[in-house]
């Protein structure tokens, strides 16, 4: 029921307290509840859109109208949220967080960039057709994924956002963690703005980070950071970052805009709809993955 | 139980044929993505996602009483091949986005086919004659010693079984770094345009290493991009002026005359958002997914996610007719949006004398409106109605739960059935149907 002493975000109730509390209070739960539906469909379609952009990363090149669209959809629910004040509480709520994850995400974006050139790399030197890329259908994040998957920690496919190849090495605590929240979250789910639900997103947004920049932020090129991983290092050794202009990078992938505080999306997982198959096909994804790591590494 | 047709007399359509495999199992190569009408409408062209295109021939039987006409293949060919660009280890799909004939000069036929990089001129020509009796060769074309030739002959001409010819005149490549949306023939008879989602280039259509840029909106920071073009045309006898729509509803009439890099429109065709109807799918559902000159050149339709809109060229700030298409899927665009069914791209045509219009929807259904009767109607293209001259029946959608007898609820249509591309003959009435894999031909019963 309606917890009490928690605030209400959405102030909708016009009616006055009257004597007779419990049917202020039962329409009011109905107020809040259908403006939290509200705010729970606009999350929703957040994250699907946010998956629909991670997902435009295939082979063949992806539909610039179709992620130009959705993009937009993304910024029109930010600056809706930014109205609301919702944007702002999640935004310092990261700022906090995301200090502590600093070292590592940068990692994981610089290496998620390598991988892209080293395909495009790999596909210049190939006469024909990339077999790996053709037959398995990978994009160069999956191949992120499998390098970051395979020498940092494990990866639990049963979270939503595991997929996802910039949270593949982040602290699994975080995914564990957001995933048990989902639980618990899942009945209480009227107190949209509870400091509960604050929470669960700041968990997730710390993962999402990296998975927004790699969205808005890949046809940057960075000067990848020195990898402390004598294995990555060796792997990306003879990779020449200066041929890939940048201009191709650009065209090549889907020119998506970057949004300013995007990179500060918030949470993919908690209460939005499961990413589709995501979590069976990532699993063997991984199996194909090693395959696809010995042809890169030409063992 | 009539359709809506065009003239005082109503039309009744039949089914004619179908062309493509029965069987559910589709194959991605053999997904129809485009079907284009000659100038003539004898000739009836497909194009399919394996990069082959198909011409269907008109056959009128005039024995019959009613000149019934049948459309029979005619020539078949591979017009592009898949391609793989290594430079951004991506593929180039072979699939053909659109298909254009040329006005016909002389006895062969040519059509422009694109896929997402290359245009391609085809010459499409008969052989029913070849050359019998040369001196110097034999008939399996072995040559003949001179020194025994004692008499000389005259070569000729006999007639031999038709053979059709589709070769390769021009390929016009490496001018669109995106995608290929649009090819449009200019009344000039000299050049085209092609657009893809950020330039629209003017080709000479015997030049084919050089285009010309007319439209460009690429921004210089790709972060800010926020909106891309959808289709273009040019105008069908001005052939200074061309019109291109956008993603988030507009469209934009430009005059090559004001200036060679038409960034800057002479008109712009947008209707004010009705806010009633505002949602975070608006955008989407705006988006136009093509556009088209009427026949006489005075209006111009386009189709976006739920409706069908006519704009009268001389009137910027709103449409004249809007014709809802199937409105009922308004209240799903959520689960629309989820399973990308709402970035569907629609294709609209005209009849021959501009008074009907027609366009695709789900559920193999496709939508017939009746511009001087102000009357709709909703067809479906299947095998259960396909018996030869089988009137089609109307079908209707029940958008809420009372559902009647014959009527079909938003729940159970198919989305994965999707008519997407649609022809009509220029002067008669024949349209061609394309559901996923099936082109289906329609008449008018003619009585």
């Amino acid at each position: 029921m309606f917890p009490k002493g928690t605030k209400r975000k959405f102030s909708d109730s016009r009616e006055e307290p009257v004597a007779g509390g419990e049917d202020v209070n039962q329409s009011n739960l109905a107020a809040v509840r259908m403006l939290s539906s509200y705010s729970l469909q606009r999350q929703s379609l957040l994250d699907m859109s946010l998956i629909k952009l991670q997902l435009c990363h295939m082979l063949v090149e992806p539909n610039l109208c179709r992620s130009v669209l959705i993009a937009n959809t993304v910024r029109q629910i930010q600056e809706e949220m930014t109205q609301d004040g919702t944007w702002q509480i999640m935004t310092q709520a990261l700022s906090a967080a995301n200090a502590a994850a600093q070292g590592s995400a940068d990692r994981l974006v610089a290496t998620e960039v390598l991988c892209r050139q080293t395909e495009a790399a790999q596909g210049e030197q190939v006469p024909k057709p990339f077999p790996v890329v053709g037959s398995e259908g990978c994009p160069a994040e999956e191949v992120a994924a499998a390098e970051v998957g395979m020498t940092m920690s494990t990866v639990s496919p049963q979270a939503p956002t595991s997929y996802l190849p910039g949270t593949f090495g982040m602290d699994p605590c975080w995914e564990e963690e957001t995933g048990e929240d989902d639980d618990d979250e899942e009945d209480s789910e009227e107190c949209g703005s509870g400091s509960e639900g604050e929470e669960r997103e700041r968990d997730s947004l710390v993962e999402d980070t990296r998975t927004a920049e790699q969205v808005f932020g890949t046809f940057e090129i960075k000067n990848p950071a020195p990898s402390p991983d004598p294995a990555l290092e060796e792997l990306f050794s003879d990779v020449d970052a200066s041929y890939y202009d940048l201009d191709t990078v650009l065209t090549g992938m889907q020119s998506v805009p970057k949004m300013g505080p995007y990179d500060l999306l918030e949470s993919l997982s908690s209460h939005g709809p499961s990413p589709l198959s995501s979590s069976t096909s990532c699993r063997s994804d991984l199996n194909e993955l090693d395959h696809i790591m010995e042809i890169i590494v030409g063992s | 139980m009539a359709g809506a047709g065009g003239g005082s007399n109503d039309v009744q359509w039949c089914f004619s044929q179908v062309k493509g495999a029965i069987d559910d199992d589709v194959a991605e190569a053999d997904i129809i993505s485009t079907v284009e009408f000659n100038h003539s409408g004898e000739l009836l062209a497909t194009g399919d996602k394996g990069g082959r295109v198909v011409i269907f021939q008109q056959e009128i039987e005039k024995s019959q009483p009613q000149c019934r006409s049948e459309y029979n293949v005619y020539s078949t060919f591979q017009s592009h091949e898949p391609e793989f660009d290594y430079l951004k280890s991506l593929e180039i799909e072979e699939k053909i986005n659109k298909i254009r004939w040329l006005p016909q000069k002389n006895a062969a036929q040519f059509l422009l086919s694109t896929n997402d990089k290359t245009i391609k001129l085809w010459k499409i020509s008969e052989r029913d004659k070849r050359p019998e009796g040369y001196n110097l060769k034999e008939e399996d074309g072995r040559y003949i010693d001179p020194n025994t030739v004692t008499a000389l002959r005259v070569p000729v001409f006999r007639p031999m079984d038709l053979m059709v010819e589709a070769s390769p005149r021009r390929v016009f490549a490496n001018a669109h770094t995106y995608h290929i949306n649009s090819i449009s023939i200019n009344s000039d008879h000299e050049t085209y345009l092609s657009a893809d989602d950020l330039r629209i280039n003017l080709w000479h259509q015997e030049i084919t290493d050089r285009s010309f840029n007319i439209v460009d909106i690429k921004p210089a920071n790709m972060e800010e991009l926020t909106e891309v073009i959808t289709a273009a045309e040019f105008h069908p006898h001005q052939c200074n002026t061309f019109v291109y729509s956008s993603s988030k509803g507009t469209i934009r009439l430009c005059d090559m005359r004001a200036s060679a890099l038409c960034d800057t429109h002479s008109k712009l065709f947008e209707e004010p958002e009705d806010p009633s109807n505002r949602s975070f799918f608006s955008e989407i559902i705006s988006s136009i997914s093509d556009v088209k000159f009427s026949h006489n050149g005075r209006y111009m339709m386009i189709r976006d996610y739920l409706s069908v809109k006519i704009w009268d060229l001389n009137m910027e700030n709103r449409p004249v007719e809007t014709y809802q298409v199937h409105e009922y899927l308004r209240s799903k665009l959520c689960s629309l949006y989820e399973n990308d069914c709402i970035f569907d791209k629609f294709e609209c045509c005209w009849n021959g004398n501009d008074s009907v219009v027609m366009t695709g929807s789900y559920n193999n259904f496709f939508r017939m409106f009746d511009r001087g009767q102000r009357r709709d109607v909703t067809l479906e293209a299947s095998r259960e109605g396909s018996k030869p001259q089988q009137v089609l029946k109307p079908r209707k959608v029940c958008a809420d739960g009372k559902r009647k007898k014959d009527e079909i609820s938003v729940d159970s249509l198919d989305f994965n059935k999707k008519i997407l591309h649609t022809a009509w003959h220029p002067q008669d009435n024949i349209i061609a149907v394309a559901t996923t894999n099936n082109l289906y031909i329609f008449q008018d019963k003619v009585n």
